[in-house]
């Protein structure tokens, strides 16, 4: 079966993230696909590069980074929720810039759009957190 | 084509999220999928009439109800006891809205391919 992902809660806030990389991880084992992880309402805050938490919380964001390196997983954050914390350096203009420069390995930024193609491509959609 | 089902259940002015989610659902529909919204709890209030955000420098969220239509979301559901136990009748609400009794929610919800809560 194909599962579209969408995590809402941060990090730091809750378990919903840490069900969905349990989830997913018991999904792959039993041989699912996971179309896409969306990133969305709070959720934006995963996959930051310049997050710095203490050394022994530093695991609980790197497995995101493992599984998309590990297994392909295709992680993306949304650009609009992303701005609107303030988590993009913008231009003057207001686009924001070198987005690549501003997530962890293996996530990328993108719009809504993805979100739909994923929920479309899915057998089944699920959100985490929130 | 899937059907998509955005279940709206939280007061208005609590923060960006419903703003969020309008932004999701507007974008289903810009991918031309069929769009309904269903009201439950406080969510009722979202469209109740008279809102005036602006005295507590909020934005005002009433016109991107209002612009729904404008994306070909016509379908507004609203939970009649929700509306009954917060004194609202179908009036009180800034948008024609279709009403459903509880005891039907779980047919809306079971006919949609995509639930999204929000």
């Amino acid at each position: 079966m194909k599962f579209a992902i969408q995590i809402n809660s941060a990090p730091w806030a809750g378990e919903g993230c840490d069900t969905a990389y349990q989830f997913i991880r018991a999904a792959l084992g039993l041989g699912h696909e996971i179309v896409r992880v969306f990133f969305y309402y709070e959720g934006a805050y995963h996959g930051m590069r310049r997050m710095s938490p203490p050394e022994d919380e530093l695991p609980a964001l790197r497995r995101w980074s493992e599984l998309a390196a590990g297994q392909g997983i295709d992680l993306v954050v949304c650009i609009s929720a992303a701005q609107r914390r303030g988590l993009l350096d913008q231009t003057e203009d207001g686009r924001a810039v070198k987005l690549e420069e501003e997530v962890a390995e293996g996530f990328r930024i993108a719009g809504l759009g993805l979100w739909v193609e994923a929920c479309l491509k899915a057998d089944r959609f699920l959100a985490f957190g929130g | 084509m899937k059907q998509f089902l955005f279940v709206m259940r939280r007061p208005p002015h609590e923060g960006i999220g419903v703003r969020e989610s309008l932004d999701l659902l507007m974008t289903v529909a810009a991918f031309d999928q069929p769009v309904r919204l269903l009201f439950l709890d406080d969510g009722v209030f979202q469209l109740k009439s008279g809102q005036n955000p602006e005295c507590l420098g909020a934005k005002p969220i009433v016109p991107l109800f209002s612009a729904l239509e404008v994306y070909g979301i016509e379908e507004l559901w609203v939970e009649e006891e929700s509306l009954a136990q917060r004194g609202l009748r179908p009036e009180s609400l800034i948008l024609p809205t279709r009403g459903i009794k509880r005891g039907e929610v779980a047919g809306l919800v079971a006919s949609a391919d995509v639930v999204v809560a929000c």
